[in-house]
């Protein structure tokens, strides 16, 4: 192409040679022969000087130089000539941004790669680097010429740079502080704090730019803006560590006070006594504040002595320390002061920290000061050390001196965490710091102590209170043994905190400032490995809290100890194990109580220690890990205690006490192992097999149980609450089973549950479902559950003849019934007998079990589904027969809804069973599969139905599927699902009782109406049924049963005015109108929803009000 | 007509914070009633836009939460206005698009007054005149430039 490359024509020229330089880039791993390389290179060199075809050659260089040395790369002779040729050729600046990049990459190559090339051009390429960067402002290449300057300054030697660096930094210092205005969208990128850090990377990539870089910083960190005061504060501690201490040691002064004043402007006036800033430093979220303590930290630690002496030596510092005598209570603090205050406490902690030694000098200037006004003396015995002085003794001590004694105490706790030493026992022995803490301590403690007694009237309390618990807590997590603070003070600590807890739970925050320091002492001491403490803390606070749960003193609110419990619980792993076999003996303790004595208070009680069992405690175990044998026990006490109690009384039918139990017993049983499990199942099933009532040896022949009327009815007669409770317990634990546990005896077991569950005993069908849904199939061939596969199971289910009646129940004639005497579960659903309850119990329980098969994706499924549809039809004849025939007795009427309302248990969601946590299998996508067989039929049902009511049952079906089925699944096929919802949502929205699924309902539709992705398949089928659709929209704007369907049949509208104005004109006058009845809705969340809604569509016309 | 700003160079306060409403007991239940109360009312009108600049009336502090008087069961609504200077032209204006924000946000049954602040406007008594005569508002309403002026006043109120 030798022609392109060399032709007089400019625009072909520059194509030529940008094509061979992309060529190259591409071929960048492609061995090529030196000569090659060496002449491509002498050619794109030679290009450069050729400004009007210079991005070929641009990228020509930048592809040859970025070789991979696989494919052989270019000489430094010839990486010279290409420099030099830049040197030369190259006016960076008057060229396009894109060119300019180009350059800038060049050069950062070259500077990167061929570092001895370039360093031999020196004082030229230097100038070079100068004149190119000058006044650069595009973010891009900004990025790439910090970066250069940085690359260079580590390059070259010092002499040679220090002819420049006024000159590159004069370049430089320009750009401080970095402002950035370009909005987000362009230049997406690069942002402000990539630049702001390639730019200090920059400033800090050479000593020499010292002189020039300090007094800059310092200047704009008195400016007002305040990202350029994080900014300098942030280069001023990066530069400081990169200079080194001997050339800051000239700023440093400045620096002082520069610091010193961005430190006491920045303070927040007041501090926050909330529970939460218990353990920070209260005022996190000022980034001024906490760059320049930072900044302070970097200076201290380079330079600790000079720094010191200023601090010591402060004449601010000294003058509040002169002063703090007048601060009596926090509040009589004048705003100003309390700025100081805390300028001085921040100071101080931070230089306290920075070092043993710093620490020494800072403590032993300050902290005696800081005692006196506290009145206190250095107190060996616990005996003497309340001093004469009357303050403490009221509980009053002086707030001022108290908060900087605590900073000062947080900061020497952090630095005996933090630096290695101290790991060993002996070492801060020694320290002064030390020996001065340890003889203020005792006194220290008691005089907290004695804040906290003040009462809560007093209008210091708050503060009186935070203080005194933050500083106890200070006191309570030194680390190092008992070497500080002796173990009887620390137990005094404890048993303080404690019995705040146990006894002073009128006062909240009291309270809740002590729960979370005792909290945090028992993190401190699981995580510091404090074995001494561990054993006090163990034998004060752990023994203390755990048996306020199984005492019967009630005048501590229950929820309340429940919090403690809990929260205390989480601390550590022992700490835990205590707390769980606590609660576990007080559950057992007060569920005997109820279950023998019928004690009512106990009821309550156990009530809300299993919710907290269950819902705090047992989360929190399963984050550690390792405690299944607590569980395993917890689910064995409760089936002893269960076996243990022969007689119920009557009291236990309180609904709440069997559903907590049943939770609790689902959760621990889930979470244990396999192995566990089966002792589990063992345990309970010797239970269950003593039960007294349960013909266990009928069921396991075949012949049919009888039915009668009389046994159906007893549904809640004394003698069967123990029977019901077993049975739900037993239940429960096979839903928490895992699929690989051996469920004893399951052709008895699913006997039982099918008897049990026609006496509506929902657990009984939940725990059918979860086996159908988790037994091994025959084809894998393993025996995994003993003696049963899902085969017979479902043989045992669906084909065996279970019952049989006596003459008290008419049998319906019904062609299946062939027997006439003896019938399955399916038969009973399909009305096979005339006892209503019946029939809906049997289909609730073969909704349960069809969503076990559908969950694993079996075929059974869908015979089920078609009992449903017949149990539909069937029905809806006879319901339209009994429409006119009598209204109120409507029983088969109901029988019809439950059968729709089966479909929502097949689709929904549940907590209780068959979730993830109880180990359910559970196919994916079995929602769509689901969805997609069974529309179809339901629609065609629907289109051929000719009553109303029917019409409407099919549509309640339709409605619970629609509303369980992920929305993209529903979007794919809106045309056919618009007009049934909106049928549904007409026909639901009578009834009050219906508002869940009309409101969920509505969300499909705004869920379709707001899609962006589907648009094209979804926004055809709107504006199809643009008319239906708000003409019901506009229906439920005045639903008067939930706020929540008004709000969104708003929002649907709102939607809908976007549709094309010729759809949507005709509509215009009746929505606007339904709209201002709207604005006078009661409920305030619609009112500014109908008030958007006026405005979009007001404006679909005319912009004016008058319509 | 002045040509340029009337006020070039106008006071700009903060932005007070949208206060959360503390859940009353109205929340749990679905019939109770909330009335519209005065937070509501300048709920509505706080976001304005200035005629003549880009800040809102509440940043100009042309309207505050406490200038707004509300009886809900009477039916009405007083919003009491200051303008930024005492010759403000823009008066008028600023009135009028108080005026349709509320009659487009509030239910019909409300009756509505817009006064301006007494002693702060040199023609107190012809602005709210003019503003409180059903007539000439809607006359006003007919002239297509003052209705777009109005609705550009408007737009950051529907966001």
């Amino acid at each position: 192409m030798g022609m392109y490359l060399t032709t007089t024509d400019d625009v072909i020229r520059a194509r030529g040679i940008l094509l061979l330089g992309e060529l190259l880039t591409h071929l960048a791993s492609k061995p090529l022969d030196d000569a090659t390389i060496h002449s491509m290179l002498a050619f794109f060199t030679d290009r450069l000087a050729d400004w009007k075809a210079l991005r070929g050659a641009l990228v020509g260089c930048l592809a040859l130089l970025r070789r991979k040395s696989s494919g052989g790369v270019i000489t430094t002779n010839d990486a010279k000539a290409v420099a030099q040729s830049y040197i030369q050729n190259l006016q960076v600046q008057s060229l396009a941004q894109h060119d300019r990049k180009l350059c800038f990459e060049l050069l950062e190559c070259l500077l990167q790669r061929y570092p001895d090339a370039v360093v031999s051009l020196g004082e030229d390429l230097l100038y070079a680097i100068c004149e190119a960067i000058d006044g650069e402002k595009d973010p891009h290449c900004l990025m790439l010429t910090f970066h250069i300057v940085e690359v260079a300054a580590e390059l070259f030697s010092d002499d040679l740079l220090a002819n420049f660096a006024s000159d590159l930094f004069e370049i430089l210092g320009c750009y401080f502080p970095i402002h950035f205005t370009h909005s987000k969208a362009e230049d997406f990128d690069v942002k402000r704090d990539d630049l702001s850090r390639a730019l200090m990377a920059a400033f800090s990539s050479t000593s020499l730019f010292e002189p020039f870089a300090i007094p800059l910083l310092l200047e704009k960190l008195s400016s007002s803006l305040q990202s350029a005061k994080v900014d300098s504060l942030k280069y001023l501690s990066h530069c400081t560590v990169k200079y080194g201490a001997d050339r800051i040691e000239k700023h440093a002064k400045a620096m002082w006070s520069s610091i010193k004043d961005a430190i006491y402007s920045s303070h927040e006036p007041t501090l926050s006594f909330a529970s939460e800033s218990l353990d920070g430093v209260g005022f996190r979220d000022n980034v001024i504040l906490t760059e320049s303590l930072n900044l302070l930290d970097t200076v201290f630690k380079q330079n600790s002595g000079l720094f010191l002496s200023w601090i010591i030596g402060d004449e601010d510092i000294n003058l509040i320390f002169k002063s703090i005598s007048s601060f009596k209570t926090y509040k009589e603090i004048s705003l100003q002061s309390k700025q100081k205050l805390h300028a001085v406490g921040s100071i101080l902690s931070v230089s306290a920290k920075a070092s043993p030694a710093a620490c020494n000098s800072v403590m032993e200037s300050f902290f005696p000061c800081l005692m006196h006004p506290l009145g206190l003396s250095v107190g060996n015995s616990t005996q003497d050390c309340f001093p004469n002085d009357g303050n403490v003794l009221r509980g009053k001590l002086n707030h001022g001196a108290l908060y900087l004694c605590i900073e000062l105490m947080t900061a020497c706790r952090e630095l005996m965490a933090s630096s290695e030493e101290f790991k060993s026992v002996a070492a801060p022995a020694n320290e002064r710091w030390y020996c001065l803490l340890q003889s203020y301590s005792a006194s220290l403690a008691k005089a907290l102590r004695s804040t906290l007694e003040t009462s809560a009237n007093e209008d210091s309390y708050e503060t009186n209170v935070y203080f005194g618990v933050k500083g106890l807590l200070i006191l309570g997590t030194f680390s190092g043994g008992s070497l500080i603070i002796s173990n009887s003070i620390f137990e005094n600590i404890l048993l303080t905190f404690t019995s705040i807890i146990i006894s002073e739970f009128e006062n909240t925050l009291l309270w809740k400032l002590a729960l979370k320091a005792l909290v945090h002492i028992g993190s401190f001491i699981d995580r510091f490995n404090e074995s001494e403490k561990a054993l006090s803390y163990m034998d004060v606070v752990i023994e203390k809290i755990v048996s306020l749960a199984s005492s019967h003193d009630f005048s501590m609110p229950f929820p309340l100890k429940l919090e403690a419990i809990s929260e205390i619980g989480a601390t550590g792993r022992n700490y835990l194990l205590k707390i769980v076999q606590g609660l576990e003996e007080a559950v057992c303790a007060n569920l005997y109580e109820v279950l023998v004595h019928g004690n009512p208070k106990s009821a309550e009680v156990v009530v809300q220690l299993l919710e907290c069992y269950s819902n705090k405690v047992l989360p929190r175990i399963h984050e550690i890990g390792g405690f299944e044998e607590v569980l395993l026990r917890f689910a064995v006490n409760i089936w002893n205690l269960i076996e243990k109690s022969v007689t119920f009384s009557s009291q236990v039918h309180e609904k709440g006490l069997l559903d907590a139990t049943m939770k609790a017993m689902k959760l621990a049983v889930g979470s244990c192992s396999v192995e566990s499990q089966n002792i589990v199942f063992q345990k309970a099933f010797t239970v269950l097999s003593l039960g007294t009532y349960f013909p266990l040896e009928d069921a396991a022949s075949n012949i049919p149980i009888l039915l009668n009327e009389f046994q159906l009815t007893q549904e809640t007669s004394i003698s069967s609450s123990r029977e019901a409770w077993i049975c739900s317990l037993f239940a429960s634990v096979i839903i928490a089973a895992r699929p690989q546990t051996h469920i004893p005896n399951v052709r008895l077991v699913i006997r039982l549950f099918m008897t049990t569950l026609l006496k509506g005993n929902v657990p009984a069908a939940q725990a059918l479902g979860s086996m159908v849904n988790k037994l091994g199939l025959k084809s894998n061939g393993t025996e995994v559950h003993g003696n049963c596969t899902l085969e017979e199971a479902m043989d045992i289910i669906f084909d065996s003849k279970l019952w049989s009646f006596n003459d008290s129940v008419t049998l319906r004639s019904n062609g299946g019934l062939e027997n006439g005497s003896s019938i399955g579960l399916t038969d009973i659903c399909r009305g096979a007998t005339n006892i209503r309850s019946l029939q809906v119990h049997a289909i609730a329980g073969l909704a349960w079990i069809g969503k076990g098969l559908l969950m694993r994706g079996h075929e059974k499924v869908k015979d089920i589904t078609m009992t449903f549809i017949e149990c539909l039809l069937s029905n809806s004849k006879l319901g339209s027969f009994s429409l006119e025939q009598d209204y109120s007795e409507n029983s088969s009427e109901s029988v019809v809804k439950y059968a729709a309302d089966a479909f929502k248990i097949l689709m929904g969601d549940s907590e209780d069973c068959l979730s993830r946590k109880l180990h359910a299998t559970i196919r994916p996508l079995y929602k769509q599969r689901f969805y997609s067989t069974i529309m179809p039929i339901l629609q065609s049902l629907i289109i051929k139905s000719n009553s109303s009511f029917s019409r409407s049952i099919l549509c309640r079906a339709c409605a619970h599927i629609i509303s369980d089925t992920p929305l993209i699944v529903v979007l794919n096929d809106a045309k056919t699902v618009i007009p049934i919802l909106m049928d549904g949502l007409s026909i639901l929205s009578n009834d009050v009782s219906d508002k869940d699924i009309v409101y969920s309902l509505l969300l499909v539709l705004s869920g379709i109406l707001t899609d962006k992705n589907g648009k094209t398949i979804g926004q055809e089928a709107v504006i199809e049924c643009a008319h239906i659709i708000i003409d019901h929209s506009i229906i439920l704007i005045s639903y008067p049963h939930m706020m929540l369907v008004r709000e969104t049949a708003i929002q649907c509208l709102v939607a809908m005015s976007k549709l094309p104005h010729a759809r949507i004109y005709p509509m215009r006058r009746e929505v606007l109108q339904a709209i201002s009845r709207a604005l006078d809705d009661p409920k305030r969340a619609v009112r500014q929803e109908a008030v958007r809604c006026r405005q979009a569509w007001a404006s679909t016309a005319s912009r004016s009000l008058y319509f | 007509m002045v040509s340029g700003l009337i006020n070039a160079n106008p006071v700009v306060y903060e932005k007070k914070e949208r206060r959360a409403r503390s859940a009353s007991s109205c929340v749990n239940d679905e019939y109770a009633a909330e009335q519209i109360d005065q937070q509501e009312v300048f709920d509505h009108v706080r976001d304005i836009k200035d005629p003549e600049h880009p800040y809102s009336l509440e940043e100009l502090k042309v309207i505050t939460e406490d200038a707004i008087e509300v009886d809900d069961e009477r039916s009405y609504v007083r919003v009491t206005f200051t303008p930024t200077v005492e010759h403000c032209s823009m008066a008028t204006v600023i009135g009028l698009c108080l005026r349709v924000k509320l009659m487009r946000s509030l239910p019909p049954r409300f009756k509505v007054d817009i006064m301006v602040a007494p002693g702060t406007h040199a023609t107190e008594a012809a602005v709210n005149k003019q503003l409180n005569d059903k007539e000439r508002v809607a006359a006003a309403l007919e002239n297509p430039n003052l209705v777009d002026m109005v609705d550009e006043c408007l737009a950051p109120t529907f966001d």
